[in-house]
C-alpha cells in the first residue's frame, strides 16, 4: 500500500516533469533566459571570468543556442552543476539543457532518459608521465601507482585495459583534478589519468611543462555532447540543429568575419539555407529565418569556437584531432541543411 | 640607656627585584629555560617553528599582487632569482578574484547593498549581544531579517512587509481565540494563522500592494549569490534561528505531553542521524522532483532551511545538556515561588541553562559556519566552489595554496570572533558562584 502510494506519488511527479518538459521552448521564451547547466570549473571548457561572466567550450554551445531561441547571447543563466546533481538537475526542470562535458552512454541516453544531441569534443582517456621515467607506452606501465579520480569512468576504464594486457598497477585515489596535479608533481603517483583534453590542460599549468609527457594510448571514447530531456522533441531539435549550425558553418567557410557578407545571398544554396537567405528551416524549428545566422555570430563557427577557448593557440593547446571535420579527416560530421 | 640596639629600627628601603626575575629576562626564565629539561624542549620548538616561517614566509612574502596569470608571476619570480615549484605565492589570483571570493556573482553597482544587509545585522543583533550598546535599538531587532532579506535579493519591498505580517497575524490570532477558547487552541491558532496567512494569502496581497503602489529595489536572483556573502548568509541564518528552534526542541523533548515530546525526540534523533550532505543533497535534487512542476523554490532557501534544521537539532542537545546540568532545586525552588512553566523556564530555567551551555552554544555555531561549505557539493559556488571555478580558469590552472590560504584566513577572522565573544559571554555572565 505505503509503495504504491510512492510509486504513484512518482508518476504523478513524472508526468507532471513530461508536461512542464513539452514547451521548454515557450519556457524559455516566457522567461527571457535560457537556464543552461555547465560545470562548476574546468578549464577550457566553462568557467567564470573576474566579472563573473562564464566562458568556455561548452559555454558557446549555451551562448549560441540562448542567440538562436532569444536572439542575445548573454541571455543564458548558467547553473553550475557537480557530476552528481547534473541528471537530476535536468531532469527535474532546473536546467533546459546540459552542456557539461558529459560523456554520451547507452544507460544516459535510454536509462536516463534523456537525449543526447551531439558531440561537441570526441575525447578520450590517456596518461600522462614524468618524461624522466622513460615510458613511451602505456603498456610499459606495470606496477606503476596511478592517480585516478574515484566515482569515475575513468575508473572503470583503467581497469578494464591493464586487465586487458595482463600488468598490474596501483591506484591513488584522488577526488579533484586540482588534487591529481599536487600529487602528481608531489611524485605520490607515476601516472595521472584522465581525459586526455584534462591532461593536455593540467600539463599546460605546469612550472616545466617539456618534462611531462602524454602517452599515444588513448583507451575509452569518450564522447562529449550537450543533452537534453526525453519527451521534448521539438527542444532537442533546437538543440541538436544548432550545434549542427556551428559544424556545417565551419564546413561551409561560413566565420563570423564573413556571415554579414555571406548572409547577403550566396551562389552556395545550402550556406543560403544555413543562413535563412533561402528556404523555410527556421519555421520548421519554430524560429525565424535568422537562428543560425545568430547563433554562429555569438562565438563563431565551431572552429572559431575551439580555437578561442581550447585550441594551439591557448595555453591549452588541444590539436584538432579527432574534432576536426571529416573533411580533414576528423569525425564531426554535420547532416546537411537541407 | 645607650644608642646602641641590636635590632634594627627602620626598614631598609625596597630594592628592585633582581634583573634575572624581572623583565624580558625574567619572563624567558620563568617561561622558557626555568630548567634544563625546559630550555632543550624551548630551542628545538623555537627551532622548529624557525624553520616553519621561514619557509612560509619566504613563500608568502612574493612580489606578485600585479600578476594576471600564474605564468606571469612564474616570470616575475624568475626575474628575481626565484626558482621552482614553491619559488613564491601568486597573490596576482587574490588581487584580481578577491571581490569575486567575497561576493560571488553579485552585480558590483549592488555591493553596498550586501555591505549595508551585513552592517543592518550588527545594528540589529547589538542590543542582543552587548549591553552597553543603546536599548533603543532593540526596536530594530525584530525587523531587521526582513530588512536583510530584503536587500539581499531586492525586489518589492511588499514581499518582506507581507511576511512580517505574518507573525502580527499570529499574536491577533492568539489574543482573539485565547481569549474565547483557551490557552492551548491559542497557542495552536498562533501557529496556524500565520502559516494559513503565508502560503495562501501573502503572496495575492503582496501582488496587490505592489501593482498598487510599486516601490522596490532591483531583484538579484539567488543564483547569483556566492562566495562569502553565501556562506554568511547562509550561516547567519542557520544561527539565528537554529537558537530559539534549539531551545523549544530542548524543551518539548522535556515535555511530560506525549505527543510533543515524541515528535521533538523523533526530529532531533532523525536528523542528527543523517549527514548533513544528505539532506542538502534532498534540498537540491529530490524536492526537485518532488514537487509539482513550475514551482520555483528557491535552492538558497531549500539549502538554509536544510542547515537551519540541522543545526536546531544539535543545538537541541547542547541546551538539553545545559537543562540537565541544573539541580532539580531550580526546578523545584521555581515550582514553590508559584511559577507557572512559562515564567519558571524565562526567569529561572533557562538563564542558567544557556550560561552553561555557552561554550558547547558557540561551538556549535562555528561548526554550522564551517559546514556552509559543504553546498560546493551541490554546485553552489560557495569560497570552496569558486576556488574551484577560478582554477578552471587558464590564466590562474595551477593555482592551490594561494585561494584556499585566503580562504581559511577569513573563515579564521570569523570563527575566531565568535571563540572570543563567546569567553567575553562568560567573563560577563559570571556570578561567582563555581
Amino acid at each position: 500500500m505505503k509503495k504504491s502510494v510512492f510509486l504513484g506519488a512518482l508518476t504523478l511527479a513524472s508526468m507532471g516533469a513530461g508536461v512542464a518538459a513539452a514547451a521548454t521552448l515557450d519556457d524559455v521564451k516566457a522567461r527571457g533566459k535560457l537556464n543552461c547547466g555547465v560545470t562548476t570549473g574546468l578549464v577550457g571548457f566553462a568557467a567564470p571570468d573576474a566579472n563573473g561572466v562564464w566562458e568556455g567550450f561548452d559555454v558557446a554551445v549555451c551562448r549560441a543556442v540562448a542567440a538562436a531561441v532569444l536572439g542575445d547571447p548573454m541571455a543564458v543563466e548558467f547553473v553550475p552543476t557537480t557530476g552528481k546533481t547534473r541528471f537530476t538537475a535536468l531532469a527535474s526542470g532546473e536546467i533546459d539543457m546540459l552542456a557539461r562535458n558529459t560523456t554520451w552512454t547507452f544507460s544516459r541516453d535510454v536509462d536516463l532518459k534523456f537525449d543526447f544531441v551531439g558531440v561537441n569534443y570526441y575525447d578520450g582517456q590517456g596518461f600522462m608521465v614524468p618524461k624522466e621515467l622513460g615510458v613511451s607506452s602505456a603498456k610499459e606501465l606495470d606496477g606503476a601507482t596511478v592517480c585516478i579520480q574515484t566515482g569515475t569512468t575513468t575508473e572503470l576504464n583503467l581497469a578494464d585495459f591493464f586487465r586487458a594486457n595482463n600488468i598490474s598497477y596501483e591506484p591513488v585515489p584522488i577526488e579533484t583534478n586540482a588534487e591529481a596535479q599536487q600529487q602528481y608533481l608531489a611524485g605520490a603517483c607515476d601516472v595521472y589519468t584522465t581525459d586526455a583534453s584534462g591532461l593536455a590542460a593540467t600539463r599546460a599549468t605546469f612550472e616545466d611543462p617539456s618534462a611531462h609527457v602524454l602517452l599515444p594510448e588513448i583507451i575509452s571514447k569518450e564522447p562529449l555532447g550537450p543533452l537534453v530531456r526525453h519527451g521534448d522533441n521539438e527542444w532537442g531539435d533546437i538543440v541538436r540543429w544548432t550545434l549542427n549550425a556551428l559544424i556545417s558553418a565551419e564546413e561551409l567557410g561560413v566565420t563570423s568575419a564573413n556571415i554579414g557578407e555571406l548572409s547577403a545571398g550566396t551562389n552556395n544554396p545550402e550556406v543560403n539555407r544555413l543562413l535563412g537567405t533561402e528556404g523555410n528551416l527556421g519555421e520548421m524549428l519554430g524560429l525565424d529565418a535568422e537562428w543560425a545566422k545568430r547563433a554562429i555570430m555569438a562565438g563563431g563557427n565551431y572552429g572559431e569556437v575551439f580555437e578561442k577557448n581550447i585550441g594551439e593557440a591557448t595555453p591549452i593547446g588541444l590539436a584538432r584531432g579527432l574534432n576536426a571535420q571529416w573533411t580533414d579527416g576528423g569525425l564531426l560530421y554535420s547532416p546537411p541543411f537541407r | 640607656m645607650s644608642d646602641i640596639s641590636f635590632v634594627r629600627t627602620e626598614m631598609l628601603p625596597e630594592q628592585d627585584p633582581p634583573a634575572s626575575t624581572v623583565g624580558l629576562i625574567g619572563w624567558l626564565r620563568e617561561n622558557l629555560f626555568s630548567g634544563w629539561f625546559n630550555s632543550i624542549l624551548s630551542l628545538v620548538s623555537i627551532y622548529v617553528i624557525y624553520v616553519i616561517l621561514s619557509g612560509l614566509l619566504s613563500w608568502a612574502i612574493s612580489p606578485t599582487w600585479g600578476a594576471h596569470s600564474l605564468n606571469e608571476c612564474r616570470e616575475i619570480l624568475a626575474g628575481l632569482g626565484r626558482e621552482g615549484h614553491y619559488a613564491g605565492a601568486c597573490w596576482g589570483v587574490i588581487s584580481e578574484r578577491w571581490l569575486q571570493l567575497m561576493f560571488g556573482f553579485y552585480p558590483p553597482e549592488h555591493y553596498w547593498r550586501v555591505i549595508l544587509a551585513f552592517v543592518l545585522v550588527g545594528v540589529g543583533l547589538a542590543p542582543v549581544l552587548f549591553d552597553k550598546a543603546p536599548r533603543a535599538l532593540l526596536w530594530f531587532t525584530p525587523i531587521f531579517p526582513f530588512a536583510v532579506a530584503w536587500l539581499l535579493w531586492g525586489g518589492t519591498i511588499w514581499g518582506p512587509l507581507v511576511a512580517m505580517a505574518g507573525f502580527v497575524v499570529g499574536y491577533f490570532a492568539y489574543r482573539f481565540v485565547s481569549g474565547i477558547a483557551g490557552g492551548l487552541l491559542g497557542i495552536i491558532a498562533a501557529f496556524a494563522a500565520p502559516v494559513i496567512w503565508w502560503l495562501f494569502l501573502a503572496g495575492p496581497v503582496a501582488g496587490a500592494l505592489g501593482a498598487i503602489l510599486p516601490i522596490g529595489i532591483e531583484a538579484v536572483e539567488s543564483r547569483q549569490f556566492g562566495g562569502f556573502m553565501l556562506s554568511v548568509t547562509i550561516g547567519i541564518t542557520a544561527i539565528l534561528i537554529s537558537l530559539p528552534l534549539g531551545i523549544v526542541l530542548a524543551l518539548g523533548r522535556q515535555s511530560n505531553l506525549f505527543i510533543v515530546k515524541a515528535l521533538c525526540v523523533g526530529f532531533i534523533e532523525f536528523i542528527r542521524g543523517v549527514p548533513l550532505i544528505t539532506l542538502l543533497f534532498v534540498a537540491s535534487t529530490l524536492l526537485n522532483i518532488f514537487m509539482p512542476p513550475g514551482t520555483n523554490f528557491d535552492i538558497i532557501l531549500r539549502v538554509i532551511i536544510m542547515v537551519t534544521l540541522f543545526a536546531a537539532a544539535y543545538m537541541a542537545e547542547v541546551i538539553r545538556g545545559g537543562l540537565a546540568a541544573l539541580p532539580k532545586g531550580q526546578y523545584e525552588g521555581a515550582d514553590s515561588l508559584g511559577l507557572n512553566y512559562w515564567q519558571a523556564q524565562r526567569l529561572i530555567i533557562m538563564p542558567q541553562a544557556l550560561k552553561i551551555s555557552i561554550p558547547g552554544i558557540v561551538s556549535t555555531f562555528i561548526g554550522v559556519f564551517k559546514d556552509t561549505t559543504l553546498v560546493s557539493i551541490i554546485g553552489l559556488l560557495d569560497p570552496l566552489g569558486l576556488s574551484n571555478a577560478i582554477r578552471a580558469d587558464t590564466n590562474w590552472n595551477g593555482i592551490v595554496w594561494e585561494i584556499y590560504g585566503f580562504i581559511a584566513l577569513v573563515f579564521f577572522i570569523f570563527c575566531f570572533s565568535m571563540s572570543r565573544y563567546s569567553m567575553y559571554l562568560e567573563r560577563k555572565l559570571q556570578t561567582g558562584h563555581h
